[in-house]
């Protein structure tokens, strides 16, 4: 009895070490002075020093490319993504199922799949590299995750309030305005993040659209990969990124949440 | 005179669904109007063309002499008490009270007075920086009800505003209503599918089937003198009689003879002679029940013999199922007396039926499809 009992609590052990325990070895070896980090030989901070000295200014400017891209790509899909989920929701005609296999299709199309076929048509319509042209792949994808997002928000969505809005003198951009997006802001603002992260670590759409010299910081940390005398500031690197997230997580759970339930 | 509201010929298709059919009828100022009908005959429809969220395909509405077709809603002088409420649930009560004044770009201190104004009015002041999925359902139609009026619109429309709460509360907000009607003195298109509510608070009805208007008039004429065998079964309980004109007596009164029961008199509410067909409502609550036999009756009464069926007791009355022949009457006997002073007719005994002639209604239409809308069929074979 007791013994059957041990089986889950070993698996999740497992899992869990499975999980953390690499993230764990990460953090330690960006304080570790070895430079390959196969042994521990005493804490530094050279690492973190390196990474902020003008040697690394390309990671700082990839950092920024990714910013500037998923900043980019998640404001244009949170209007384009909640444009689309409304007419889904409001409108079921044949049409609109075709248009529903168009937004859930980047969803579980491969991104191998989406990478090429994007790259294809830059290059068919010789479009110039830039970091717009990432952007726009990006908001691509980012699309549809904002509309299911607000889909979800929707079913619950009472839609008399926009009727009520109008008979009480709102025009049509009023009630917008002060009813539907106030409404469906936190479907929006989840959508937005989601789309955000999904951004800013893509990795294989934008290896096939990006131009010579622009590379985002998921393809940047590749680069700095393959050179092992790299790897301790990746390390550093990752380290920050991890604080960075744990804390915005945080921060969300402990403030955002109650004032989204009113 | 002061027609106020007017609906000229209007009609609402959907494919070849009439919704609303050539309606045409007139509010006067100031004054409750219910439109009463049962569920899908087009009220929602009528009072939605009215706010202005759809157009009629065809005819005219008119508010205060003005035509306000083609006009967005957002402009028309008309506000809308939402069956469901339509609260914003992201808003306060308060700010959902002073929502269409601040549309209206009415200052703050201007807007915070008359939206006091208004809680004071539906008795909300304590609840006023609640939002609206921390109040109970009367106090949600109580906000919906001041969101509204609070525009001093000329036309407040409600549709089915009370349809969602439990029975005594409905009864207590129907006065309410009343109440602020008089207060405000706005005049009101009330749309319901309760006869009980519609003749409670109205100073007129219109009574709609298959979206037509049936009949409009005020309760007690919709009541007493319904047009049709619809508004007939849909206002209250009767029994139909179907029977053939024998002859005049005199200008009141015609002999009729009643299919299944035999002669009866009834008054002239119309034009009728001898060898018309004619459809014949008659209210439970004008028949009288008794064991002895009457004495001689006159011309204005009837009398007919039967067997008591069904006795059903309802407290404050009794319903009595009387065979006479091939079919059956429904009575109403009021309690005015102690039940137990005298001894009440029970089943099988054998009783007369009495009424005077002019407690039935002569109908100017007859549908037998409509004699299913009443509690219990009165043929039982
Ligand atoms: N948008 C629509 N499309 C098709 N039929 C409709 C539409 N709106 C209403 N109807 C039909 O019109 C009739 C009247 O509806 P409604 O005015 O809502 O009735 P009521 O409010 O009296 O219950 C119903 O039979 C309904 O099914
Ligand atoms: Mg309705």
């Amino acid at each position: 009895m007791k013994s059957r009992l041990r089986i889950p609590g070993v698996l999740t052990a497992l899992v869990l070490v499975f999980l953390y325990f690499p993230i764990l070895v990460l953090v330690l070896n960006s304080f570790n002075a070895s430079k390959y980090g196969s042994s521990w030989e005493g804490w530094t901070l050279r690492w973190y020093r390196l990474l902020f000295s003008g040697e690394s200014r390309d990671i700082w400017e990839s950092i920024q490319r990714s910013l500037h891209i998923a900043i980019g790509a998640s404001l244009v899909s949170m209007v384009l993504g909640t444009t689309a989920a409304w007419v889904l929701h409001r409108y079921r005609t044949r049409l609109q199922k075709v248009h529903f296999g168009l937004v859930y299709l980047p969803i579980v199309a491969p991104d191998i799949l989406m990478g090429i076929s994007l790259g294809i048509l830059l290059i068919t319509l010789g479009v110039d590299r830039s970091l717009e042209t990432i952007t726009v792949a990006h908001i691509t994808f980012c699309i549809s995750y904002v509309a299911l997002a607000v889909l979800g928000r929707l079913q619950d969505f009472d839609e008399s309030v926009v009727d009520a809005a109008r008979d009480l003198g709102a025009t049509w951009w009023q009630a917008v305005w002060r009813v539907v997006i106030p409404l469906l802001a936190p479907g929006i603002v989840a959508g937005g993040l989601l789309a955000f992260t999904l951004s800013i670590d893509d990795f294989v759409i934008t290896f096939f659209v990006k131009g010579v010299g622009l590379d985002t910081l998921p393809l940047k940390i590749y680069s700095m990969a393959r050179h092992s005398r790299q790897m301790p500031v990746i390390n550093a690197l990752s380290t920050l990124m991890l604080t960075f997230t744990f804390v915005v997580v945080w921060y969300v759970q402990r403030h955002a949440r109650p004032a989204l339930r009113g | 005179m002061n027609e106020f509201l007017v609906f000229e010929g209007v009609t609402k298709r959907y494919g070849d669904f009439y919704a609303v059919r050539d309606v045409t009828f007139e509010v006067r100022q100031g004054e409750i109007f219910a439109l009463l009908g049962p569920s899908g005959c087009g009220k929602t429809t009528l009072l939605r063309m009215l706010a202005g969220f759809i157009e009629p395909d065809a005819g005219r509405i008119l508010v205060d002499g003005k035509d306000v077709t083609g006009i967005p809603p957002d402009k028309r002088p008309v506000n809308t008490v939402f069956q469901s409420y339509a609260l914003f649930p992201h808003l306060t009560i308060r700010d959902n009270i002073g929502f269409g004044l601040k549309m209206a770009r009415r200052g703050k201190a201007e807007i915070a007075a008359e939206v006091d104004r208004m809680l004071d009015l539906v008795d909300l002041v304590e609840h006023a920086d609640k939002k609206p999925d921390q109040i109970s359902g009367g106090q949600k139609q109580r906000v919906a009800i001041a969101r509204a009026l609070v525009n001093k619109p000329r036309v407040l429309l409600l549709d089915e505003p009370l349809a969602a709460l439990d029975l005594k509360l409905r009864q207590r907000l129907l006065v309410e209503l009343d109440e602020i009607h008089d207060e405000v003195g706005i005049t009101f298109l009330y749309v319901t599918h309760d006869q009980t509510e519609a003749m409670a608070i109205s100073d007129r009805i219109g009574v709609m089937n298959r979206g037509r208007v049936a009949q409009i008039g005020a309760p007690a004429e919709i009541y007493e003198s319904p047009v049709d065998s619809f508004v007939a079964a849909f206002i209250g309980d009767t029994n139909f009689l179907e029977g053939r004109v024998i002859e005049r007596l005199g200008d009141e009164y015609s002999l009729v003879a009643i299919e299944a029961m035999g002669e009866i008199r009834v008054y002239n509410d119309r034009e009728i002679s001898p060898g018309d067909e004619i459809h014949l409502s008659l209210r439970p609550e004008k028949l009288s029940i008794q064991t002895s036999a009457p004495a001689a009756t006159d011309e204005a009464r009837n009398a007919i013999e039967g067997t008591v069926e069904d006795v059903i007791y309802l407290g404050a009355l009794t319903r009595y199922w009387v065979r006479t022949g091939e079919r059956r009457l429904a009575v109403e006997r009021q309690h005015s007396r102690f039940l137990l002073d005298e001894k009440p007719p029970t089943w099988g005994d054998k009783v007369w039926v009495r009424w005077r002639a002019d407690d039935g209604y002569l109908l100017r239409d007859f549908a037998p499809e409509h004699a299913e809308m009443l509690s219990l069929p009165a043929e039982t074979e």
